[in-house]
Formats: C-alpha cells, structure tokens, sequence
C-alpha cells in the first residue's frame, strides 16, 4: 500500500505532446478513477505510472521513492489490462502464478497464495480450466487475480470492464468495489463510462485533451464541475447549457427571462446550467419555457424534450402524470442548483 | 476424421445418387473428377518409386506400374550396403540441428523485429527479406569459398552452416508474432519477467502451430536438399543421404531399382516429422477458431 504523486508530468510522441503536465497526489488506499473522452491520455497516464513508456519529463512517486527509472517490475505495481491479458496456453492456476514467477517465495507458499487470492475471488473450483473454457467474467477475474497474487503497492486498471455486456458489467463493478474495500490497495482506475467513475471511485480525476479538468470526489464533480466540460461530461442526460449575459444581480437569457442568482459581471457572456434532474414542472416564475417536443418513458419518471427560445432542453417529469407532446410547459429550478459559467473560458463562477 | 467423415458423406451420396434429383449434381461430378485426377498426378511418382524398387534391374525401363516378378532384393541389398546407415545418420543429424536452430533463430529475429522498436528495424527486415531473392545456385560458389578458408569442407558445420538460419523463417515467424497481443508482453514485463524469458514463455507457445509448419518446411527442405551437400562434401563417409543415393550404380549405368529403394526408405522419416507437427498446426487451426 502506497501513496502515489505525479508532478508535472508530460509526454511526446514523436512530436506531439499528448500529455501537458499532470499534477497529482493519491492517498495511500485510495481509489480513484480517471475517466474522459476517448484520446485523452488516460492509458498513457496509467502506463507512465506503470512504466511501460517512459515520461518525457516530471515525476512519478510512489511511497514516497521516484520511480521514473525504474523497470516495472521495481516498481510495486500490478495491471489489470482491457484484453485481460491472461495467457491462452495457460491454465488459470498458471495465470494467477505468473506473477510469481519471480518472486523470492518458497513453492508451497506460492501455491497456498494462489489458493487464497482464488478464493477471494470466488474461483477456486475453475483453478485447472484453461482460459477458453471461461465465460468474459470469470476471464476478468483471473485478469484481476494476477495483479492480486503479488500485493502490488498500487493496483493500474484499464478499463477492465468496457469488454464485458452491461449487467456483467455493472455486477463486476461491484465485485471491484468490494474487493478494494477488503484489501486496501491504493487503485488507479480508468475508464471512459462516467457511471463507473461515479460508482466506484473516491475521487474522480477528469481529463480532457491531455490535460486534467478536475480533481474531486464524486459529489463536488457532480454537484460543483469546474468548467462546462465537466459539467457536460459527469451525469446523464448531460447538463442543459443556456446561453445568456451577465447582468443586474444575475442573468439574462435569450427568453428574456431574468435569472437571479450568483453574482455575475455586468455583460459579459455567461452559460448558465441546469441538470434535468433539477428541472421541474411548477407554475412559478420559469427559468424556461417552451413546448415538449419528444416524451422518453423511463418508468419511475419520463423525460421530456423541450424545444425553447435558448435551445432543446431535457428535463425530467413524474413517470405518472407527464405532460402531452406539443404542450407548453414552465420549468423552474432552484437557484442553488444552477451552474453559471463563463462563456469564454467555460470556468465555473461561484 | 472430420474430412474422413466428409469425404465419406459426398462419396456415398454420389455412389447412391443414381437418378440425380438435382442438375447442381454435375458440377459437384466434374469437381471430384478434377480433384481425382489431381490426386492421381501427386500420387503417381510415388506410386512409380514404390514400384520401381520392387523391380529386378532389367525390368527398369519398363513403364507398367505392376513389377512382372516382384522382389524384394533391393531393400535387402540398400540395408546391406553399410554405406546407407552412414548417410542416413548423416541426413538425420544435419536436418534435425538445422531445424532446430531454424526454430530458434527464425523466431528471436522475427521476434526482435515484430515487438521492439529501434532504429533501422524495418531496413534490418527489408535486407533480410531481400535474400529471398537470391537462387541457391548463386551463392554455392561463395559458400565453398569461404568453406575452404574456414576448414569448413567436409563436415557438418559446412553442410549446415549456410541453413542454420533462413529469411523465409524470419518473415514466417515475424507475421506470426504479429497477432500475440501486446498487452500479453506488457503484462508479463509488469510481472518482472525479462525479455528473453517473455519470448519463451509468452510469445513462443502462441505461435505453436507457426513453429510447427517451420520445422516441417526446413526439415524436409534439409532432408531433400542436394546441391550443396554434393559439393561440399568429399568423402563418402560425409554424404547425405540423397547425395549418397545418387552415387548408386557405376559409370555405365545409373541403378534406378537401387536409387528408388533408398528413396522410399528415406521418406520414412518425412513422414513422420510430418505426421508429429501437423497435429501441432491443425490444433492450432481450432484454437484460433474457438477464440475468433
Ligand atoms: N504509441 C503512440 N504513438 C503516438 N501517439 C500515441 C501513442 N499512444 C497513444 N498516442 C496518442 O496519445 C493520445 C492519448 O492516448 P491514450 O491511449 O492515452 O488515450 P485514452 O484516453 O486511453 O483513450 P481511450 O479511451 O480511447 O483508451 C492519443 O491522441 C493517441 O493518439
Ligand atoms: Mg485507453
């Protein structure tokens, strides 16, 4: 167990630079989960701290020692890699093992590790099955039981899960969860599902182009994004974004309508934001107003699509009693739950 | 068995079939024929080998298939001949060590030029590629040079040296290393194994069948292979087995019944190393199958 730190850290391909400086510190046992859009640098992050490619500058500390010269191997670090990566020609016992290989342990203490990390994982009776004889899940297993077998200072993650159908997935997120509040291991996990990073990890670092956008638990990024980036990426439907200018004591939308809220500065271009969620149906002072274009059932509520002055918005509506297609509706939200941005630079302001 | 059974299905539905229900028939009749015909062609020199070898020296040139007198003589004649345990000892250890050094050789190069980066790599592939190019015919002249310089002429490093290594193996092994993922290398580097020991107990076993068609190809091209080992040996005692064969007869007359007997003795040993890797590569077939 270990803390991990990443200072300034960068790297080149060739000529391009795709990561710009990533600044972090992870608490010892902490989980935490790098979630962004597809080419964003996440598994370049992760085999940085792996060190499977080289940094092209900065640093990388785990427990406290610079690792950036050191082999893998030196560096007290397992990974759990999207295609499993466990060996065809191998039978699972033998898979788990190899990351013992060169351990410094007698035989019988290998096999008897082996033994419990296969009963951690519920896989005891599958030890002499080869990998084509298991399902997706139980593949994913012995992925995880590999980097498990050696008691990693931290455990490296890549999206494990993405090859897996969605029920598999959602219960393999659970058994991961479960598994690290058992063992205690410091954990970088990556992904690109923002369901997983909010489900699982302690803290969420969300990157974007190379460089990282935010840094926080799963409520400040869900109830407090920095940027609209953020904001957009973390919950779905995502964020609704209204355009409008800073005035008197609040906003000004297109609609014409007068939003009061947080203090903004005297016209400059603001986005305001409201997550469905926070939107309801109420005859009270709208923040919005227009008609319901398309209805989406969902069962316990219903989302209503409605096309106003500013854009389409998205809000939720009670499963029971929505409002028709083509009705006009109010919708109103509480001024606590709505983000203002800058327009120019998409920073939150508070 | 599963080609049996397939054979077998076709064949019997033909063999029934004596009203053909549908027209499609015919073209499966002309497809048999063809394939029949082909059959008859491969099987024919050795059909000829066999029948030739059971034939008494007059009755050589004579083309009928079935010998008029048939006889044994010659077999027990070859496996007399004391020189033919030589040659085929001979044989037998030049193929064997060739094949195995293939084996090695073939796949750390591949390997190299497959899985790591470094300057010059795709210029390194194109050259050895580039030997392809080369007949044998060609470089003979050079390798007897360089033999005799070397005291290389009639031994077992100068019949094998120039085969030790080849570029159609590189090329082989290095396509094949292709589709061992990489994330397969990378996992095994964060579990503290070095790259050599990757190789061996990583990227080796995936290529199984890969290996298995190699050793098949260098064995039986080592095994029949004439031009070289003729020239660089001198003494009888280093001849393989096809040079040793050849030397059958005298001056006046070639021994043909002599020369076919020893050749079909000698394809005992193909038949074998073919028979133990090609289970190798068909299981690799099925492999591949199950996980696609
Ligand atoms: N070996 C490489 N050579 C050149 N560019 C690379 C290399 N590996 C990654 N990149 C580039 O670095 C950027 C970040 O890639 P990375 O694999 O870290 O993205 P990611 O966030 O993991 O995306 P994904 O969610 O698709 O896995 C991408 O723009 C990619 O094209
Ligand atoms: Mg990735």
């Amino acid at each position: 167990m270990a803390t991990l730190s990443l200072r300034q850290l960068t790297k080149t391909y060739e000529k391009t630079e795709v990561l710009h400086g990533i600044d972090l510190s992870i608490e010892d046992g902490e989980f935490v989960v790098f979630v962004g859009p597809s080419g964003c640098g996440k598994s370049t992050t992760l085999r940085l701290i792996a060190g499977l490619e080289e940094a092209t500058s900065g640093d990388i500390e785990i427990a406290g020692r610079v690792v950036n010269n050191l082999e893998p191997k030196e560096r007290d670090i397992a990974m759990v890699f999207q295609n499993y990566a466990i060996y065809p020609h191998m039978t699972v016992r033998k898979n788990i093992g190899f990351g013992l290989r060169t351990a410094k342990m007698s035989r019988a203490d290998k096999e008897a590790r082996i033994d419990e990390v296969a009963a951690i994982l519920d896989m005891t009776e599958l030890l002499s099955r080869k990998p084509s004889q298991l399902s997706g899940g139980q593949r994913q297993r012995v992925a995880i039981g590999r980097a498990m077998v050696r008691d990693p200072a931290v455990f490296l993650f890549d999206e494990p899960l993405s090859n897996l159908d969605a029920q598999l997935r959602t219960q393999m997120r659970l058994e991961i969860k479960k598994l690290h509040q058992r063992v205690g291991n410091t954990i970088v996990f990556v992904t690109h599902d923002q369901v997983e990073a909010m489900t699982m990890a302690d803290r969420i670092v969300i990157m974007k182009d190379g460089h990282i956008q935010q840094v926080g638990t799963p409520d400040e990024v869900y109830h407090a994004p920095a940027n609209t980036f953020v904001a957009q990426f973390i919950g779905a439907p995502s964020m609704n974004m209204l355009q409008g200018v800073g005035a008197e004591g609040g906003i000004s939308l297109p609609s014409g309508i007068q939003f009061r809220g947080p203090l903004a500065p005297n016209g400059v271009p603001l986005v305001l934001g409201v997550r469905p969620d926070d939107l309801h149906l109420d005859d009270g002072e709208p923040l919005v107003e227009g008609q319901v274009a398309v209805r989406e059932p969902l069962g316990h509520e219903t989302l209503i699509y409605v096309t106003t002055q500013g854009g389409e918005i998205i809000a939720k509506a009670d499963g029971r009693r929505p409002p028709d297609v083509g009705e006009t509706v109010r919708l109103r939200a509480r001024p606590d739950r709505v983000h203002i941005f800058d327009a120019a630079t998409g920073q939150a302001i508070r | 068995m599963a080609v049996v059974e397939e054979i077998r299905a076709s064949s019997e539905a033909l063999l029934s079939a004596k009203a053909p229900r549908k027209p499609a028939n015919m073209g499966q009749i002309i497809r048999w024929l063809l394939l029949f015909g082909g059959g008859i062609l491969m099987v024919m020199p050795i059909a000829y080998m066999i029948s030739t070898s059971l034939k008494w020296p007059h009755e050589v040139y004579n083309v009928n298939l079935i010998p008029v007198e048939p006889t044994i003589e010659n077999y027990t004649f070859v496996l007399e001949d004391g020189r033919f345990y030589g040659w085929f000892i001979n044989s037998i250890i030049i193929a064997t060590i060739t094949t195995i050094c293939n084996l090695l050789f073939d796949s750390l190069v591949g390997y190299t030029l497959c899985k790591f980066r470094f300057p010059g790599r795709y210029i390194i592939f194109i050259a050895i590629l580039s030997t392809l190019m080369i007949p044998t015919e060609m470089l003979v002249i050079p390798w007897y040079l360089m033999s005799q310089q070397f005291g290389w002429l009639d031994t077992y490093w100068g019949i094998m040296f120039p085969g030790l290594m080849t570029a159609f193996g590189t090329f082989l092994m290095k396509q094949f290393f292709e589709t061992v993922p990489d994330d397969f290398i990378e996992a095994a580097r964060i579990d503290g194994l070095n790259e050599l020991q990757i190789w061996w107990t990583v990227a080796m076993p995936l290529v199984k069948p890969a290996l298995a068609a190699l050793a098949i190809f260098v064995f039986l091209g080592n095994w029949t292979a004439f031009i070289w080992p003729l020239i660089v040996t001198n003494s009888v005692e280093m001849y393989t087995l096809p040079v040793g064969l050849s030397g059958f007869g005298d001056e006046a007359d070639v021994a043909w019944e002599l020369i076919m007997t020893g050749a079909a003795i000698s394809t005992i040993p193909t038949l074998i190393v073919f028979l133990i890797f090609q289970r190798f590569i068909i299981r690799g077939v099925v492999m591949a199958g199950l996980k696609g």
